[in-house]
């Protein structure tokens, strides 16, 4: 018998009922840019690999991270992190710990030996970069996978620049600095160390270069005028540093001051308190605040018992001990000399004021503006000397922050600009997405979570050895990292579009795969793209 | 309960969200998983971003997996019904029936016993309805199902007003709020203060096997509560409340979000209740107060100004201190004082 | 099997022997008896696979029984008067959503004010809701009624309702023949829904119908309904082949094969009229009946056929529509609309007054020499009626009430 009419009806008869037409907005996928991404100076794909750690892919993720910086297990230790600055999950408790999961990764991939292959057809063209900091060995690694011939000079008896010679052991194990440059080496990069370019013209030269890549830093610490007397013992940090990790220990007696503010100083006074003085202190002109210092550091600091003398200014270095005068802050909260004068013991006085570049090697070559003693270069990391191009600490103005993270970005973005140099072509500019602000987060449904802390050795334990001070994360404590990621901007298939649409119009086309919005039946609501966690929906006007 | 449900906190979204990769597939809801039911499928006719079309999808999709598809569900009249079968076409996927307004619950009784006469209670039933067809007139239909205790879980969806025939006041209408009914005139305009009906605490008084509230604003605690619903034999309610964009004037889009604040604010307060006796709540995550959730709606129009400044802090005060006894009553703030 | 037996237990046990699945019950005189004595058997374990459930009024009454009977199961309840007005919504939507549910009616008034004997008013409030509707004259008749009711119910997917005078044939205790469990298993054989609620083959029952297709669903309904009018013949005589009986047609027919006057009634009251048409047969006059056991569907050429030597009918009606007359005499009428005879209408036994032999006779007397007028009130105490008009007549406020001209 056939069901009665009209009162009963069979399944999916309402499919012929197109509700599309009801539509005035209609929802779009987009993906924007996370504030992580957008806050890298080494361009990372920050979310697009905390995306892959979150499953677990640690070698997807790594890999990620690769196409863009060489260095992640430095960088997981030594970058200061402004994607963790930006990272919208301070809205909701605290950033997420980004960088540990880069060391992480970086950790993994030295311990489980991945290489990245060189794929591209040789270029028949060869490189040649200078210096083997960050920024050469940035450049270095990506000319090398773009199949060029890179041949780096170093002047230093070792690789890795302010790397090895300049941050400090217990910060930075020298074993990562060199796993890290032996795995460029196997791409195929040639080192030569000992070898200072002097100059830079020259050597393209002689080598037959077809282009180069100035990668040189600030090497030379700044030396202010400070009366001396004969006994005084002043030396600069970095000098310091440099010969700590040559093994040519400097004498700095018991009571160590440390001049300045800034991260160098930090280390040159952490330093000291491991090369056994029995008191470091800091002077610093202006206050706590003004220091230029990162936080973590100043208080990893004080915490090895460096002690800190704000509102300070040596005035004159003698034998034994040093003049200071006391500051104040003026009206526009600038520091101002009071008169006031005291004395302090101290057995050496070390310089933590800056560093300088050496460009000696530029001389003659009048198309390189080194003015106010920085190279200056273009969009694209290139000098006015056709061909040659500089990155890193050299062409980083006062102003602009020098680390390592801005030098590898540098690198990268120059050897771009080499491989479409050498090509005759132009980069196209790299189109950025809209912003991933966190008012289009929807975060109700990020379930509360907070920061994984890394292990720290304790303050006692740190005296008188070299033994890195931050330990890394576990596995399981780096997938809860990751996984705090909100994926800001970009759809990380968590099925709220799929599961909250009213009209079934979202369509899950499987993993990876995401969603597609089925305009027959979407009225249009705009539930999805409000109830997106992350913000990767919009609704445009339509025209039918 | 809620730590209960989620061991893993740390799946990112994994708590909240409809679905989440990195969670294994069991533990996902009903909702993400792509051969999902949809019980109530395209094509329906509800007004766009409408609670009730998705609070029912929810819900059944839920019994649906919890029974393995062996569902019969039954509909009193109101806009579920009305959207959802105007000849000749339905949206439901499930085997439906609806028979009047004020019925279902005995509709559902009889279900359930002829599927026991002929041998078929593997087949479990759902009734379903607006608040009308449940506070109201369906009201005594439900307390004799559930007086009997008959195999039944009765849902509610509970959009505060007579929705399908225009917007007016029911029980469950909330005070002040404007409806056809209780125009925003005169000097108290408005729906009237009254104790409303709190079904789900008549159900209570039941003494039912289970009792329990939840919003479509927490899919994954609606759906756990349908499936334990649906591991129990007995009578069961289940209050789900629904945001209506047309009554309720609010934007098409915001009613997940209003449904949020409703329970953010303790408004509507969401917990279980077994046999008479409250077995948990689910907490605010973010305490609100309720003008935050009164203000988008155009039925509370009258109590605000253009520029949305309160222009009635006592009627304001009235509807927090009623939010605030749902706190206390239902301790949703764990470590407010008692 | 002959006993003498309650009317209402009788009809239990017919019930029984048709084997309902779910039966409902909500009490109210005088149907209680039918639905005590089927909770005991359920409760006793006399009736396999039965679910009797106490619902908590006569719309749940009707609804549980539109559920059960939507997923296959046998259904059937009781009622009467108030009871059948509180359940009418769901009765009509029974019918609409066609299942065959039987219900049996005790028939009996409605008030205000409240009353609970017998007469038909309560069967003329649903006569348009879809169902079939069947009027036992006698115990055995009702017995015999409620096992064709179930076959034809399910046969044609319609509902069912046996109509019983209330107290005179349910508290009356007769001798009535109960068929035996094996007979009634052929009669009625397992529900064989036309649909069902089943999850592995979901439908929608109860959609939203509109203008585009009520009228076809109203004009199917009514091809259905008198279809009935074929089955019903069809499955009386097997019945009667089956159990060897007079078959429970669409009518009786009582000596009216050559009538001029005939004597048209529903129900219990016929017994009397046969005994006053004896009565006057032997007198000279040319005197007959014609019982309607199906009023609805109305079987029309029946009663044309049955009505082709009649020049006066008579209907004795224990209802009536207020304001205008009789209900069945309405449709006797329609049947009658091109010939030349004159219905008259007499209101009878209203609110269970008794209808005596005697003043029957006296109106058929009236009627048979021409001077019944259209309509009468059985043995209505015209005294006292003068007596409230009069009483109406001092007061302003009902004075224009106390007219009588156009009463009848
Ligand atoms: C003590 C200290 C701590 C620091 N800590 C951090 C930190 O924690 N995080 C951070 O992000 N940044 C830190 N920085 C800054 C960071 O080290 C530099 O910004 C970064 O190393 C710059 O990279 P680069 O490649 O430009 O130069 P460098 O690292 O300075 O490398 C330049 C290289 O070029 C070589 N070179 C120079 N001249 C020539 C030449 N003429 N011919 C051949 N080779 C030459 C040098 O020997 C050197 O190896 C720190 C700096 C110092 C001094
Ligand atoms: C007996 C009866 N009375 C009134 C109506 C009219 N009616 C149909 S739906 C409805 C309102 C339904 O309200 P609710 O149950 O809250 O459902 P909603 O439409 O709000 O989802 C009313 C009053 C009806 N169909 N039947
Ligand atoms: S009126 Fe409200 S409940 Fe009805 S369909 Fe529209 S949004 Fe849904
Ligand atoms: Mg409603």
């Amino acid at each position: 018998m056939t069901t009665p009419f009209a009162i009963t009806l069979g399944v999916g008869s309402s499919l012929a009922n197109k509700t599309g037409s009801w539509r005035v907005e209609r929802p779009v996928y987009v993906d924007r840019h996370p504030p992580c991404n957008n806050a890298c100076p080494a361009g990372e794909a920050t979310q697009g690999w905390l995306y892959q750690a979150e499953e677990g892919n640690y070698e997807a993720a790594w890999r990620l991270i690769m196409a863009s910086n060489p260095l992640p297990a430095i960088m997981g230790r030594a970058c200061f992190h402004p994607c963790e600055s930006a990272c919208n999950r301070v809205q909701i408790d605290e950033a997420v710990g980004i960088n540990a999961v880069e060391r992480f990764l970086g950790d993994r991939a030295i311990d489980e030996g991945w290489t990245v292959p060189v794929s591209a057809p040789p270029s028949g063209k060869r490189v040649l970069v200078v210096g083997s900091g960050p920024a050469g060995l940035a450049a270095a690694y990506h000319l090398v996978l773009l199949g060029h011939e890179v041949v780096v000079y170093e002047a230093a008896p070792q690789c890795g620049g302010m790397l090895r010679y300049g941050i400090p052991q217990y910060r930075l194990p020298r074993a990562v600095v060199d796993a890290e440059i032996d795995r460029i080496a196997a791409m195929g990069v040639r080192f030569e160390v000992e070898r200072r370019v002097e100059n830079v013209a020259d050597a393209m030269q002689r080598g037959a270069f077809d282009a180069a890549f100035v990668g040189i830093g600030a090497q030379r610490g700044k030396h202010p005028d400070i009366p001396s007397g004969d006994a005084a013992k002043v030396l600069d940090a970095v000098s310091m540093l440099h010969g700590v990790e040559e093994g040519a220990l400097p004498a700095l007696g018991r009571r160590v001051v440390i001049y300045g503010g800034g991260d160098t100083a930090m280390d040159a006074a952490r330093t000291a308190q491991r090369l056994g003085a029995a008191e470091t202190i800091l002077v610093y002109r202006r206050t706590r605040d003004q220091m230029p210092a990162h936080d973590e550091e100043v208080c990893d600091a004080a915490l090895e018992g460096v002690q800190m003398r704000w509102l300070s200014t040596v005035s004159r270095a003698d034998g034994g001990r040093l003049l200071i005068e006391t500051m104040v802050l003026n009206d526009q909260g600038l520091a101002e000399g009071t008169g006031h004068f005291e004395e302090l013991e101290a057995d050496s006085l070390v310089l933590a004021l800056g560093q300088d570049t050496d460009l000696t090697l530029f001389d003659g070559d009048v198309a390189v503006d080194t003015t106010r003693g920085v190279v200056h270069v273009d969009d694209h990391q290139m000098t006015g000397h056709a061909g040659l191009f500089c990155g890193g600490d050299a062409a980083a103005g006062p102003s602009a922050e020098r680390t390592v993270t801005a030098a590898v970005g540098d690198g990268a973005r120059a050897a771009a600009a080499i491989d479409a140099w050498l090509a005759g072509v132009t980069l196209a500019p790299t189109v950025i997405p809209p912003l991933a602000s966190a008012d289009r987060l929807n975060p109700w449904y990020y379930a509360d979570a907070s920061r994984t802390l890394r292990p720290r050795l304790e303050a006692a334990r740190r005296r008188s050895n070299f033994d890195e001070v931050v330990g890394g994360l576990t596995a399981e404590d780096a997938l809860f990292e990751a996984r705090r990621c909100m994926s800001c901007g970009n759809c990380f298939e968590c099925d709220n579009c799929y599961g909250v649409c009213p009209d079934n119009a979202v369509i899950k086309l499987g993993p990876g795969q995401r969603y597609e919005f089925n305009l027959d039946y979407c009225k249009g609501c705009g539930i999805c793209a409000t109830e997106c966690p992350c913000g990767a929906i919009d609704m445009v006007p339509e025209h039918h | 309960m809620l730590s209960e449900r989620t061991p893993v906190r740390f799946y990112q979204v994994g708590s909240f969200a409809v679905g989440n990769r990195l969670v294994e597939l069991e533990r996902r809801s009903a909702q993400s998983d792509p051969r999902r039911a949809n019980s109530l499928s395209s094509g329906h006719r509800a007004c766009a971003g409408c609670g009730e079309a998705l609070g029912a999808r929810y819900a059944l999709d839920a019994a649906m997996r919890a029974t393995r598809g062996q569902l019969i569900c039954v509909n009193s009249t109101g806009c579920l019904e009305v959207f959802s079968t105007p000849y000749p076409e339905t949206s439901w996927r499930v085997a439906w029936l609806h028979s009047l307004f004020a019925n279902a619950a005995s509709v559902a009784t009889g279900v359930a016993a002829g599927l026991r006469a002929t041998g078929r209670d593997v087949v479990r039933v759902v009734a379903q309805g607006g608040d009308g067809g449940t506070a109201d007139i369906g009201f005594g239909a439900l307390s004799g199902m559930f007086e009997r205790n008959d195999d039944v879980l009765f849902i509610c969806y509970d959009n505060q007003g007579y929705m399908n025939t225009g917007v007016q006041r029911s029980s469950t209408t909330p005070g002040a709020a404007r409806t056809a009914t209780t125009q925003a005139v005169g000097p108290q305009p408005g729906n009237a203060f009254g104790q409303g009906k709190d079904v789900a605490r008549l159900a209570m008084a039941h003494e039912i096997p289970y009792v329990a509230t939840a919003t479509v604003a927490d899919l994954f605690d609606l759906e756990s509560k349908v499936e334990r619903a649906m591991s129990l034999h007995g009578a069961r309610y289940l209050h789900v409340l629904v945001p209506c964009p047309l009554g309720w004037g609010t934007l098409s889009k915001d009613t997940i979000a209003l449904a949020r604040l409703a329970h953010e604010t303790g408004i509507f307060p969401v917990f279980e209740a077994e046999y008479g006796e409250v077995t948990s709540s689910v907490p605010l995550r973010h305490r609100t107060a309720v003008e935050e959730y009164l203000r988008p709606q155009k039925r509370f129009a009258h109590l605000f100004d253009k520029s949305g400044a309160v222009t009635s802090p006592d009627v304001v005060a009235r509807i927090q201190a009623l939010a605030d006894r749902n706190i206390r009553r239902y301790s949703l703030v764990p470590d407010e004082d008692q | 099997m002959q006993r003498q037996i309650e009317g209402s237990l009788a009809i239990a046990e017919a019930v029984a022997l048709c084997r309902p699945q779910v039966v409902c019950a909500y009490p109210i005189s005088p149907q209680t008896h039918i639905i005590e004595a089927l909770g005991a058997m359920v409760k006793e374990g006399a009736l396999d696979n039965c679910e009797f459930v106490n619902v908590d009024s006569e719309m749940a009454a009707m609804s549980v029984a539109i559920g059960a009977s939507a997923v296959g199961a046998r259904s059937y309840t009781a009622t009467a008067s108030q009871g059948l007005l509180y359940m009418i919504e769901a009765v009509y939507n029974a019918a609409g959503l066609g299942l065959p549910v039987v219900m049996t009616l005790a028939n009996r008034a409605i008030g205000a004010p409240i009353n609970i004997w017998n007469d038909h008013t309560d069967a003329m409030a649903v006569r348009d809701a879809g169902w079939i509707q069947l009027f036992a004259e006698t115990n055995q008749e009702a017995v015999d009624l409620h096992v064709l009711a179930f076959a034809l119910a399910e046969e044609l997917s319609v509902p069912v309702m046996v109509c019983v005078d209330g107290f005179i044939l349910t508290h009356s205790i007769e001798r009535v023949d109960l068929p035996d469990q094996d007979v009634v298993d052929r009669l009625v054989p397992p529900f064989a829904p036309r649909q069902v609620l089943d999850p592995n083959d979901p439908v929608s029952i109860g959609a939203m119908v509109g203008p585009e297709a009520f009228t076809e669903v109203r004009y199917l309904a009514q091809l259905r309904m008198r279809r009935a009018l074929e089955v019903i013949p069809e499955l009386a005589e097997r019945n009667a082949d089956a159990w060897h009986r007079p078959p429970t047609g669409l009518i009786h027919p009582y000596r009216s094969i050559d009538a001029t006057l005939i004597v048209v009634a529903m129900g219990s009251v016929l017994g009397t009229i046969k005994d006053v048409v004896d009565d006057l047969r032997a007198t000279g006059v040319n005197i007959g009946a014609l019982g309607i056991s199906c009023f609805r569907p109305f079987p029309v050429n029946e009663v044309r056929e049955q009505l082709r030597s009649a020049t006066r009918v008579v209907v004795v009606e224990k209802a009536f529509s207020i304001g205008n007359g009789g209900v069945l005499s309405t449709d006797i009428a329609m049947a009658l609309r091109d010939r030349r005879v004159t219905v008259h209408t007499v209101v009878a036994g209203l609110g269970g007054r008794p209808i005596w032999a005697a003043s029957l006779r006296a109106l058929f007397v009236n009627a048979a020499e021409g001077t019944l007028p259209a309509t009468v009130f059985c043995d209505l105490n015209e005294e006292l009626v003068e007596r409230e008009l009069e009483r109406m007549t001092h007061d302003r406020s009902s004075r224009s009430l106390a007219r009588r001209d156009r009463a009848e």
